[in-house]
């Protein structure tokens, strides 16, 4: 006699169900307008998205990053630009105002062409909308469009394949360099608790090209809602592209984020990621080096307070040997806030004088303030040169006094000093008028901070 | 009265009883040296005068210009024109050069009453005393003390010295880790700024240093409180005698 038991497949995750139905919605009304091969990236975006379901800190890569909140939220997709939304982005200060060169305004992922300046550029170039560019520029974007980003091990990546609706497109042609910085500015506008925007982006930049991204993402309003973006980019042997990216979104606001990009031959990337908004902000910065020579720098600032959560995990996989990885990665955190930084390093075999350097150092401004750092190196070769530091501490009180001893204030040395501290990353930042203001914009926000700690 | 009088002060360390009741009276227009072996005190000594919180005062007293020193912050001693040469000065990195000493100088601008100095006037005023002390331009742009050698270091203390022109200038151990030259540079830019109306407190090891900085006291400090006081020539004995002699000598 047998016995069976009932072995049902277990179904999604209660968590995960407005998702569900906000896909079969989307599917039924407003997906359609997308072409099909659009939508098919979609399906497998859904279906990866009920297998995976929302991490939780059991999961190794979100230890440290409980995602409960975001999933408690409901769930409102921006798949359609409302006009109220577009109203109160218009109102919305905008970051980086006169940088010169083009702006491309998104409003809940949405292109916003009336908020948007192009400026003529050069032959070839192509800047604009993504879904625009989905029927413009089919062959392009099919070859590119979403095969950086992974979504079968990531849920949030996942969920932006299935509702990603517009996003930024850049293709630079084979050699040539645009010289002005293109800035894409996301304005999220939560008019409703729970909208969530899904903005995808697509850079192409061709052999020998070169260009400069600033990738800035802010809010217009207090309500809590979700950013979750996907950048894919594609570097072309011996190109150099630089990505700016500012984060500072309102403090009840939740932003996860994946920048992915192939590095080919003898091309240089650097990025930066200034991170100091929203509740939880999770940034995921993967790289793969797919030729030989290449350069891949990484930097990237944190500076938090009240109870905020800043989470950066970087994955640079070496698959080919003779190229070099840099990751500099400063915090500061005050009040009760957590940072988190989780350095993945691949060295596949074969990819012998590999050059991989990485560094996470913390200023602690409170006590209450915690750090989780990690450096996870997996090397598959021998010839490589693979080395990282850590450290978390407080500002150094020699220092302090030195600076007081020549009649600088107690609380002017230590903003003098954490200042110091942010701009070693600062200072990596290739576009000087965003550095400048990012400068400036810190200053005034560290003062902040360091009158709110000192009292 | 005298610019700085220090009376019977007792201070030390997490619980290390250092300076066993220094007294000392210093006026304006004077040089003084205070030499000593190692662990005798020195440094304590003018960290406690610049403020240095980590060692505590136990009993005494420090009157600078009639004021109490001992309850003001360090900033405000800065203010008030004590300058401490560090022995060893702290590298920041990040903070630019001039920047920091443009901020210090306003700083004690502002205390005196004085308007602040923009940027103009201020790199005016820079490259007159870095004439004064044979500096290298470059020093200026570079972040503070950051991979600064033993004498660049040594010579940017000087340097800020001679831009914030303090009333008590402390040079602790300011000879250490200099060659000859850099050690005449020093000594020519500490003499340079001697005026009737300032002060000095040179803190030393060696007797060398007092070739080129000529005391017009010398003060010998040992296991924390001075054994003896003597003109110049004091210096000269020490350098041929050492300091095992006074050893039993009881506190002045």
């Amino acid at each position: 006699m047998t016995t069976t038991t009932s072995q049902a497949k277990p179904g999604p995750a209660d968590n995960v169900r407005p998702h569900l139905a906000a896909f079969n919605a989307f599917e039924k009304d407003g997906a359609c307008r997308f072409p099909l091969w659009v939508n098919e990236l979609r399906r497998a975006g859904i279906s990866h998205f009920a297998t995976l379901g929302f991490p939780t800190p059991r999961h190794e890569d979100w230890k440290y990053t409980n995602v409960a909140p975001i999933t408690q939220l409901p769930f409102n997709p921006a798949v359609n630009l409302s006009p109220a939304a577009l109203m109160a982005a218009k109102a919305a200060p905008f970051a980086f105002a006169g940088l010169g060169g083009s702006r491309l305004v998104f409003v809940n992922g949405h292109f916003a062409p009336e908020l948007s300046a192009i400026s003529k550029h050069l032959a070839g170039v192509k800047l604009g909308s993504l879904a625009a560019a989905m029927t413009s520029d089919v062959d392009l974007v099919k070859q590119h469009l979403g095969c950086y980003a992974s979504v079968n091990n990531h849920a949030f990546r996942a969920l932006n394949a299935a509702f990603f609706a517009d996003g930024a497109f850049i293709f630079v042609p084979k050699g040539v360099a645009v010289e002005e910085p293109v800035h894409l500015l996301f304005v999220a506008v939560a008019s409703e608790g729970g909208t969530a925007a899904h903005p995808r982006n697509l850079i192409i930049a061709e052999a020998g090209s070169q260009i400069k991204v600033v990738e800035s993402y802010i809010s217009a309003g207090n309500a809590p809602g979700l950013t979750n973006a996907v950048t894919e980019i594609a570097v072309g042997e011996g190109a150099n592209v630089e990505l700016c990216k500012f984060q500072d979104e309102n403090l009840d606001a939740f932003h996860v984020a994946t920048v992915q990009s192939s590095l080919a031959r003898n091309s240089r990337f650097t990025a930066h990621s200034i991170s100091i908004g929203a509740q939880i902000a999770r940034h995921d910065i993967n790289t793969i080096m797919t030729g030989e020579g290449v350069e891949c720098v990484l930097n990237g600032l944190y500076v938090t307070r009240g109870s905020q959560l800043v989470d950066h995990h970087m994955i640079v996989d070496h698959a080919q040997p003779r190229c070099a990885s840099h990751e500099f990665f400063h915090g500061i955190l005050g009040g009760k806030s957590r940072g988190v930084f989780n350095g993945k390093i691949f060295v596949r075999p074969g990819a012998q004088q590999t050059d991989a350097k990485q560094t996470n150092r913390n200023l602690l401004l409170t006590d209450d303030a915690t750090v989780d750092t990690k450096p996870q190196l997996e090397i598959f070769a021998d010839d490589v040169k693979c080395t990282h530091g850590a450290t978390v501490g407080r500002l150094d009180e020699d220092a302090v006094f030195y600076l007081r001893s020549r009649g600088i204030g107690h609380n002017a040395a230590r903003r003098m000093l954490t200042q110091a501290f942010a701009s070693n990353i600062l200072a990596r930042i290739g576009v000087e008028p965003v550095r400048k203001q990012l400068d400036e914009f810190l200053q005034n926000r560290l003062d902040a901070e360091i009158r709110a700690v000192e009292g | 009265m005298a610019l700085l009088e220090i009376r019977k002060l007792n201070a030390g360390i997490a619980g290390k009883h250092i300076l066993k009741g220094i007294n000392l009276s210093i006026n304006a227009g004077e040089v003084h040296a205070i030499m000593g072996p190692n662990g005798s005190g020195k440094s304590t000594l003018s960290q406690v005068l610049a403020g240095r919180k980590t060692f505590n005062v136990m009993s005494g007293e420090v009157l600078y210009n009639g004021k109490n020193l001992l309850e003001l912050e360090p900033e405000e001693r800065a203010h008030e024109g004590i300058f401490l040469a560090f022995q060893y000065p702290v590298e920041i990195p990040g903070v630019n050069n001039t920047y920091f000493l443009k901020a210090a100088y306003n700083e004690v601008r502002k205390h005196r009453g004085e308007q602040e100095l923009d940027a103009m006037d201020f790199l005016a005023l820079v490259r007159e005393k870095m004439k004064l002390l044979h500096l290298e331009q470059d020093l200026l742009n570079r972040p503070l003390n950051e991979g600064f050698s033993g004498g660049e270091k040594k010579r940017n203390e000087i340097f800020q010295m001679a831009v914030l022109e303090p009333k008590l200038a402390i040079l602790d151990e300011t000879d250490s880790g200099l060659d000859i030259d850099a050690l005449r540079d020093v000594a020519d830019g500490v003499n340079k700024l001697r005026r009737p109306d300032n002060a000095a407190l040179v803190i030393t090891h060696y007797q060398r240093l007092l070739d080129y900085i000529v005391p017009d006291f010398v003060h010998v400090l040992l296991n924390g409180c001075i054994v003896k006081s003597g003109g110049k020539e004091l210096a000269l004995e020490l350098e041929e005698k050492g300091y095992d002699w006074l050893a039993c000598q009881p506190c002045l």
